[in-house]
Formats: C-alpha cells, sequence, structure tokens
C-alpha cells in the first residue's frame, strides 16, 4: 500500500539546475532545457525540472524556507504551514513544500504577506506549546525556538492562559530510549512518516481530531525498532527526545568530535557529543554514501557501555591466580618475557572492534617474533582466491549501488540487524524503485516483503543448475544484487557456499546481461575490524585454537566466547589487549588496557572498502593507552623495536601495505572479480544439507552483540522493553 | 468546566472579582478520549467476527474499490462493523485492519477520527440530540431535559437496561426543521416535549416510531403553506418565440 503511494511522489525528479553563477557546466544539454521551468526566487532566475517544489527551487539560490514538517527524506505532509510564502498573481500564501512550480512564478520569500504569514502560523503553533523550554531537552536545538526568535512576533498576543489555559497531552511509553512530552508536539507528523516509511514499523499514527489531535499509537504499545532513535533527531521540537540523555547536557556545553561507528561494519558516520571528558550522547553524521542521516539505536545509545567493565589498568595475574594492578612498565617486562621465551609459538587473534593502526602493529609485532599465526575472529575461507582479491570480502556495489538495483538477493543474511542502515537502503529502494527481494535463510521480519526461498543452502546449488524457479526472476533483473552474510562463512561449507555464490553472482550476471561495471556479488561484513584485517593480510577465523602452537596466545581485543572457551591449554600463556573486562581479559595472565573508538584516531574500513577513522572524543581512563602504543611500547622491551613512532608513521606503514587504507572516505572500485569467481571453480562444491541459521533473528538479538553493547544498561533496558512488548496483548509482530 | 452547586453564593463571589483573575485548568474539549483504555466490555478477548451476511456484504464493498485502492473501503467496513455490533470495538478495528491488510494504526487512525464511530459502547437507540444555536432558539434544552428525566440519564450515559444512550451534538443540518434529535439513523424533527416523550415510550416498547417532522409537515416547507412557487408550473416551450 505504502510502496504504491509513495512512489507516485517519489517520480518528481529532484535533479535541478540553476544558473544564477556563470557555471556553463551546471547547465543542462540544450534539448533539455526546454523542458526545464524557469523560476524566480525573490528575483533570482533558475532553471528547474517540472515537479520541483518551490522549496526545493528555493533551496537551489540558497534561500531556506522555514519548515517543520518538510523533511527531504521522508514523503511531503504540508501541515505545519510554516513554509508559506507569496507567489506573485497570487491572492493567498502557498505552501512551499508541498507546491510544485510553474514556469515563470515570482516567489517572494521575504515579503509582506509571507512574513505575516509566517508570524501568524508562529503564532498557532505557540499557542497551544508549553513555555518550558528551560527544562525542555530540545532547547538550544529546537527548531521551534529557533525559528520564533527568526520569525515569529516579538511580543505575544496570548492571553487565552486566563481562561481555557493550554491544552495538555497524556505522554506516552514508547520505549527506553524515546522519551515523550506529547504536550509539547507540534503534529508535523514527521516521527509518523518516518516509522511507516524508513523503520517500517507502523505503530506510530494520529488520533482524534482538532485540538484533540495527538501523536502516539493509540493503544498502549511500545515503538519498538532498531532505528527509533531517528524519531528524535527528526522532532523538531521537544516532543520526542532521547531517555538515556535526558537533563544531563546542553548543546551548547559540549563539544562535537566528528568519529565512525564501530559497532557493525557499515561505519555510520557519527558526532560524538563530549563535556568534561565523558561521552554525553552520539548522534548521526549526514554521509549520503553511508548512513544518509540516520544511525541505528545500537551505535546511538550504547555509549554508556563505554563507561562501564573498562580495563583502566595494566594488570599481572599473581601466583594466587588473582589479576593485580601493576606498573605498566612491569606488565610490558612480564609479557616480554613471555613473548621472547615462545620461540616464536606465538597465536595473536584480533578482535571486531580494532582500528587498523593496532592491527598492523599487532602484525608486525607478531611476525617480529618469529610467529605468522594471526587470526581475526571472524570467518573467511582461504580456498579459491581467498583474502588476495578483495572484491571477495567486500559489499562491492557499495551502499548507494542498492539503490539502482531491482532485485536483491539475500544469502544468510539479516541486513535488518546484521546492519541496519542497509536494510533502510533496501527498504527505501523497495518504496521508491520497485526493488524484488528474495531471501535465503530462516524466515525473519525484514520491514518489507520477500520471496522467502528456503532456507537449504542446496538452493544455491539450484539455482546455479537454473533448475530453480527464482531463475526467471533472476534472468528479468537489470541490476541484480547477491548479498551474503559473513557469519555464513563460518560454517564448515563455508568455502563451498561462498565459491556457489561466486559462481551464482556470475551466472546471474550472464543470464541477466548485466552492464560490465555491474557488480552482482556482495559480501555483507559484521564486523569494523574485519575488512582492514583482511587488507592487512591477517588469517581469517580461528576455529581449531588447540592445534595450533600457543605458548603465548595474544588477544587483541578479542572476546569471542565460541572461540576462546574450552579451547586454550592451560599452560598458555595470555595476554589480553582491550578496552572491557569480559570473557578474553578473564582469561588474561597479563591485560593491558586499550581504549574505545572513541579515545583514539584509527582507520577502520567498512564493509564496502571504504576507509574511515574516528577522532579523539575523550582521552581514555585510568592508565588505557591507545592500542598501536601499547603494542610500539612491548615491542620495544622485547627488543623486536618496531620501526613507527608516531601516527604519521604508522599510517605510511598501512599504506606501503595497502594504499586504500589511508584514502579517508573513498572506496577504490573493487575488480579482479571475474578472476575471483575462476578460481572460485577450484573449490569443492559440495554443499551440505544443513539448513541456513542466522546469528541475529529477532529484535532482542540485535541491541547486544560485542563488547561495547554488552557492557551498556540503555542496551539490557531495551532487552528487557522488547520482551515485555512481546507479552502485551497488542503485540502483532511476527517475530513472536 | 466547573459546576457550581451553590450558584447564588458564586454569583456574588464573581461579580466582585475583576475579571480575568479567574484561573481554571485547560479545558477538556471532548467527551471521549483518543487512546485506547481496555475495559470490561472492550478489550482484546472481546472479540469480534463479521456475521456471514455481513462478511458477504464486505466483500461486495471491497469489490467496488480497484485493486491497490482497498484501504478506500475502511469507512464502509468500520461502520458496517458498527451496524453489527452497535458501537465500534477494538477488535472490530483489527478485523478490518486484517480485511484490507493494512497496520492496526492506520485504522485507529480514522476511528478516532470520525465522531460518528462510537468506539465505547452505547445504548441499542443512540439519541444524539443538536443543542446547536436554532436548535437551542426552538427549545432543545426542554428535549434534553425531557430525555434526561425519561431515561434518567445524564448526557454521555447508557439507561441501566442497556437499551438508550444520549449524546449532545452539534449542528445536524436539520435547522429548518428545529428542535430535532437523531436516533440511530432517523430523524425526529419538529418536536414538541410531548412528541418526545411519545417517541421514547415506544421505542420503551420497540415500536418504530414514525421518524420525519412531527408537526404535519412533509419535510421542510413553511407550515402554513407555500409562499413562492404557488403557481402551476410552466410547461414546455414557455417563453420560446412561436416560430422556433
Amino acid at each position: 500500500m505504502l510502496r504504491s503511494s509513495i512512489q507516485k511522489a517519489a517520480k518528481v525528479s529532484r535533479r535541478c539546475v540553476h544558473i544564477g553563477n556563470t557555471n556553463k557546466a551546471a547547465v543542462a544539454k540544450p534539448s533539455a532545457e526546454q523542458t526545464l521551468l524557469e523560476v524566480y526566487i525573490d528575483d533570482k532566475k533558475v532553471l528547474v525540472e517540472p515537479g520541483t517544489t518551490v522549496l526545493q527551487a528555493a533551496a537551489l539560490v540558497g534561500v531556506e524556507i522555514p519548515r517543520f514538517c518538510y523533511h527531504e527524506r521522508l514523503a511531503i505532509a504540508g501541515n505545519c504551514r510554516m513554509c508559506l510564502v507569496e507567489i506573485e498573481k497570487s491572492p493567498k500564501p502557498v505552501a512551499a513544500c508541498a507546491m510544485p512550480v510553474m514556469n515563470g512564478w515570482r516567489v517572494k520569500t521575504n515579503s509582506e504577506m509571507t512574513r505575516k504569514a509566517r508570524e501568524g502560523v508562529m503564532e498557532f503553533l505557540l499557542v497551544n506549546h508549553p513555555l518550558d523550554c528551560p527544562i525542555c531537552d530540545q532547547g538550544g536545538e529546537c527548531d521551534l525556538q529557533d525559528q520564533s526568535m527568526a520569525f515569529g512576533s516579538d511580543r505575544s498576543r496570548f492571553t487565552d492562559i486566563d481562561f481555557s489555559g493550554k491544552r495538555a497531552v497524556e505522554d506516552k511509553d514508547i520505549g527506553p530510549l524515546v522519551k515523550t512530552i506529547m504536550t509539547r508536539c507540534i503534529h508535523c507528523t514527521r516521527c509518523i512518516r518516518f516509522a511507516s516509511e524508513v523503520a517500517g514499523v507502523d505503530d506510530l499514527g494520529t488520533t482524534g481530531r482538532g485540538s484533540d489531535m495527538q501523536v502516539g499509537t493509540y493503544i498502549e504499545k511500545m515503538f519498538l525498532s532498531e532505528l527509533s532513535g531517528n524519531v528524535i533527531d527528526l522532532c523538531p521540537v521537544g516532543a520526542l527526545t532521547s531517555k538515556p540523555y535526558s537533563f544531563t547536557a546542553r548543546p551548547w556545553e559540549t563539544r562535537k568530535i566528528e568519529s565512525i561507528d564501530v559497532l557493525d561494519a557499515v561505519g555510520s558516520n557519527i558526532v560524538v557529543s563530549t563535556r568534561t571528558n565523558e561521552v554525553m550522547r552520539i548522534l548521526p553524521l549526514l554521509n549520503e554514501q553511508v548512513n544518509e542521516e540516520w544511525l541505528a539505536d545500537k551505535s546511538r545509545f550504547s555509549y554508556d557501555g563505554l563507561k562501564t567493565q573498562r580495563l583502566a589498568f595494566p594488570m599481572v595475574k599473581f601466583d594466587s591466580g588473582e589479576l593485580k594492578a601493576v606498573e605498566w612498565e612491569d606488565t610490558l617486562k612480564h609479557a616480554a618475557q613471555a613473548l621472547n621465551n615462545a620461540n616464536g609459538q606465538i597465536v595473536g587473534i584480533a578482535g571486531p572492534l580494532v582500528d587498523a593502526e593496532a592491527l598492523i602493529a599487532f602484525k608486525d609485532l607478531l611476525n617480529k617474533l618469529g610467529s605468522e599465526h594471526v587470526y581475526t575472529e571472524n570467518a573467511f575461507p582461504l580456498s579459491g582466491s581467498g583474502i588476495d582479491i578483495r572484491a571477495s570480502y567486500l559489499f562491492n556495489s557499495k551502499i548507494v549501488g542498492i539503490e539502482q538495483a531491482d532485485l536483491v538477493l539475500l544469502i544468510g543474511t539479516n541486513p535488518r540487524y546484521d546492519a541496519p542502515l542497509i536494510n533502510t537502503r533496501i527498504r527505501k529502494s523497495y518504496v521508491h524503485n520497485e526493488l524484488d527481494v528474495a531471501l535465503i535463510g530462516p524466515k525473519i521480519d525484514l520491514t518489507y516483503d520477500y520471496e522467502h526461498l528456503g532456507n537449504s543452502a542446496s538452493t544455491v546449488k539450484d539455482l546455479i543448475s537454473g533448475s530453480h524457479p527464482f531463475n526467471k526472476r533472476l534472468a528479468q533483473a537489470k541490476k541484480p544484487l547477491i548479498i551474503l552474510g559473513a557469519q555464513q562463512l563460518k560454517r564448515s561449507d563455508g568455502a563451498a557456499l561462498l565459491a556457489a555464490v561466486q559462481q551464482l553472482a556470475k551466472k546471474t550476471a550472464e543470464i541477466s546481461k548485466v552492464d560490465a561495471s555491474w557488480k552482482v556479488f556482495n559480501l555483507l561484513q559484521e564486523a569494523a575490524s574485519q575488512v582492514a584485517a583482511l587488507d592487512l593480510g591477517y588469517k581469517p577465523g580461528i576455529s581449531n585454537l588447540k592445534s595450533l602452537p600457543a605458548k603465548v596466545l595474544y588477544l587483541l581485543g578479542a572476546d569471542d566466547s565460541d572461540v576462546l572457551k574450552e579451547s586454550i591449554p592451560t599452560d598458555t600463556f595470555v595476554i589480553y589487549q582491550g578496552h572491557h573486562g569480559e570473557t578474553g581479559a578473564e582469561l588474561a595472565d597479563v591485560i593491558f588496557p586499550g581504549v574505545t573508538y572513541t579515545e583514539k584516531q584509527g582507520t577502520y574500513v567498512n564493509t564496502e572498502g571504504r576507509a574511515q577513522q574516528t577522532l579523539n572524543a575523550v582521552t581514555p581512563p585510568g592508565y588505557a593507552r591507545t592500542d598501536w602504543k601499547i603494542l610500539r611500547a612491548l615491542s620495544e622491551i622485547a627488543g623486536k623495536t618496531l620501526e613507527y613512532e608516531t601516527l604519521q608513521e604508522v599510517r605510511k606503514r598501512l599504506e606501503e601495505v595497502s594504499p586504500n587504507l589511508t584514502s579517508y572516505g573513498n572506496v577504490q572500485e573493487s575488480n579482479f572479480i571475474a578472476q575471483a569467481t575462476e578460481l572460485s571453480k577450484s573449490v569443492k562444491n559440495n554443499l551440505e544439507s544443513k539448513p541456513i541459521d542466522l546469528k541475529l533473528k529477532k529484535l532482542e538479538d540485535y541491541f547486544m552483540t560485542d563488547v561495547i553493547s554488552r557492557s551498556s544498561v540503555t542496551m539490557s533496558k531495551c532487552i528487557q522493553a522488547v520482551l515485555k512488548q512481546k507479552q502485551n496483548k497488542y503485540y502483532d509482530g511476527v517475530e513472536k | 468546566m466547573l459546576i457550581f452547586k451553590n450558584t447564588r453564593f458564586f454569583d456574588k463571589v464573581i461579580n466582585n472579582i475583576p475579571k480575568r483573575s479567574f484561573k481554571i485548568t485547560a479545558a477538556r474539549n471532548h467527551d471521549s478520549l483518543f487512546v485506547h483504555r481496555d475495559t470490561k466490555e472492550n478489550n482484546l478477548d472481546v472479540k469480534f467476527e463479521f456475521t456471514p451476511e455481513n462478511l458477504k456484504r464486505a466483500e461486495a464493498i471491497l469489490a467496488i474499490y480497484p485493486e491497490g485502492h482497498k484501504r478506500a473501503a475502511m469507512i464502509p467496513l468500520l461502520d458496517l462493523a458498527q451496524r453489527q455490533n452497535g458501537w465500534l470495538p477494538i477488535s472490530a478495528m483489527h478485523k478490518v485492519a486484517e480485511l484490507l491488510n493494512l497496520p492496526k494504526m492506520r485504522v485507529y487512525e480514522v476511528a478516532t477520527f470520525y465522531t460518528m464511530f462510537m468506539r465505547n459502547p452505547t445504548g441499542k437507540y443512540h439519541i444524539q440530540i443538536c443543542t446547536t444555536t436554532p436548535c437551542w432558539l426552538r427549545g432543545s434544552d426542554e428535549i434534553l431535559n425531557c430525555i434526561k428525566s425519561k431515561l434518567n440519564i445524564d448526557v454521555g450515559q447508557i439507561s441501566e437496561d442497556g437499551k438508550f444512550s444520549l449524546s449532545e451534538v452539534e449542528c445536524l443540518g436539520a435547522c429548518v426543521n428545529a428542535p430535532m434529535i437523531q436516533i440511530n439513523d432517523d430523524y425526529y424533527e419538529d418536536l414538541t416535549v410531548k412528541d418526545t416523550e411519545e417517541i421514547i415510550s415506544e421505542l420503551k416498547a420497540d415500536k418504530k416510531p414514525k421518524a420525519g417532522p412531527r408537526s404535519g409537515r412533509y419535510a421542510a416547507e413553511p407550515i402554513t403553506g407555500l409562499t413562492s412557487l404557488t403557481e402551476e408550473p410552466y410547461g414546455p416551450g414557455f417563453g420560446v418565440k412561436s416560430d422556433l
């Protein structure tokens, strides 16, 4: 239903050309120019395509029209009336956000009529808006506050408080993340449109009418989605604010540091707000290539996990079996001694949150100590082309590529929880571009309809042989995508599955005759460190720790209990370097306290192969130090000094290994896909019959997946809320 | 609004204080809530199913609307459910959402927007009395008092036997036949207190009183007979040139 109605609105092309400047290159081709409309915004001429709204045309010449309900990523509602402008020869002011321009229109965004209209609308909005700005969390970043200063009247005519008073609305309980003060709501319906269009959870709506209208859920039910935090950013007033952040800081007293999220492999761009060396909150940063302007709840709200369970002091296990905090020097000496005594029998495992700088220092150190056993936690088969060709472990079509696709086949992945912001792209494309989705794996709720092709890995084989009914759809598709979940590579037939999917991608490209530049095969990684680690030549996936000669086991942020439990020989000396005390630290003989992503300048490569860097937002707690510096210090004490001392030098070393690692913000086009596919033929294609399973199937699985989110109280509250919601009679999700 | 029992005392007080110094809390604008609260009569355990006949009707209603626009059938379907049940319980909204394959919230939105969808139990005979200016001038207050005393209920209540419920509404568009009441689907117009009593006694006996004006008028024509258009209507060809 939604899909068809929005699509009509989306047909309106947003591509417009502006020739206010002498920029000739921006002018469209002469043939196209005939179809362009000429509009004057405050006497500035602009050429736009038919269907452009007044507000969009104004934006092209840099005139910003005030608005509350209009949001460029949501359907147009046109109900706040703040964007009223005068159009010459029109007797009434016109809502700029919803009015498509016509040829020759002269729009006056600063005329007497426009200003009076804005003032009037502002007055109506404020009639029922409480005057609680001093105690409102939105204060300082409130659209209503800002716009009433800019466009509102300078005095109040409001005397009604003495008669009937202001309207008051009951607050709603919509979960542990979003706090509601519904009296402040101005009914812009942005949250409702977000929930229905982007998040795909149709739980919010308006009930009642007139001055009794209210935004809510009607029944007592929480708004639980992996994207619910975004309604806080969307809300132009203080009706929806962040519960964990409530009453903790004001926007003007925080320092804002642009950084990267590392809790999944999407690499969402974030802004870390800090005050007095404490992370106060995390907000999304606009990046059209990656996360648009959204952020998933785990990335947004698990920051309280950065403050708990931290390893703040270097520790050594004493003979009593007790870990005690000791000086850095002693700890390093103790560890160096063990490393030197190991005669190269050292195994290193890097966890999911490690930055590229630490990864290279770690690998260089272990190599210098005579060990080649440096592993990542997440698996990737080394047969076929292995990790030699990047295209076999990247999301080759890039995240924006999803918007061009017309068919997506998901194999063994649940993008909704593995990479929520990739799922929003798929949903966006599903809603606006008629994208069709199919899934091989267990039945899950992806927020959009999909064709379920069963959960057997042998379906891939059927698709290759062409005997599956879905082959018809693959052949019809013009831009098909196949997305394989990296978690499936852990299966015992992971290599065969990867090879089979590569073959399938090649076959699909052949039968649907796609353009040579269109990349069908995509691997969806789950760990932020994985791509950088593979670029640096780590051995992926440690499955049989016992078979390795390990006198020393060096865990760099590795906490995967599947790997660690029961498989470590008792006489192995375990070094744990990381930021949270969890599975890995429990086993350790020596602990080096490292830093989290908010405390370092580190390089991360997302699933597309896009290198991005985090920046220092706060200083690490206690004696914790940047990971590569710890490794550098250890190397010196162990007598195998690494040849870099500054961040610049580490990055130079990174560049030597793989130049893409320091090309920040960019994605190197992946290539040699054909060669990778050719090499994959060498893998014996014996897929096992056991069904494909997923790690994260339900919303409650999503919130705690790594050391940071597992240490977060907010995340545990979210899980509680989801479980409580499932007890609710009115809960009707399919995940039950 | 505040209700004062001892009005004479308060009149004195009010007249002695300057205007606007009198503070009250926010007015409640509507007599029903716009959020759902489970009650004994209205909760998920009280199931709603369309009767086989009504299910057929629902299918016929759905067939009117083209594929992709089935949600337009929402109001007729909600109305059908309300007619079957007398009022619209939450399970009926869910049923409609299920028939239309829509999120439930979209149905709640519509059902709460329209005041003619009764989301709380009503009597078998739902009396709506118009008290807007024309009816009020023509004595709707007496009619209202008559109903209240006859049924022993107040506005917004249901009689003890569950047969009658009463609500006060704004203009129902029959001003020329004021005062008037609407009982279920029928208008009773040009009422006197006696007419009203009669109507209620008949309904109490489950008889169907005659709908329409009680003054002897057929519809809304002047009660003293026509004042214009009294002559015979002109036939065809009136005023046309004879040579045409």
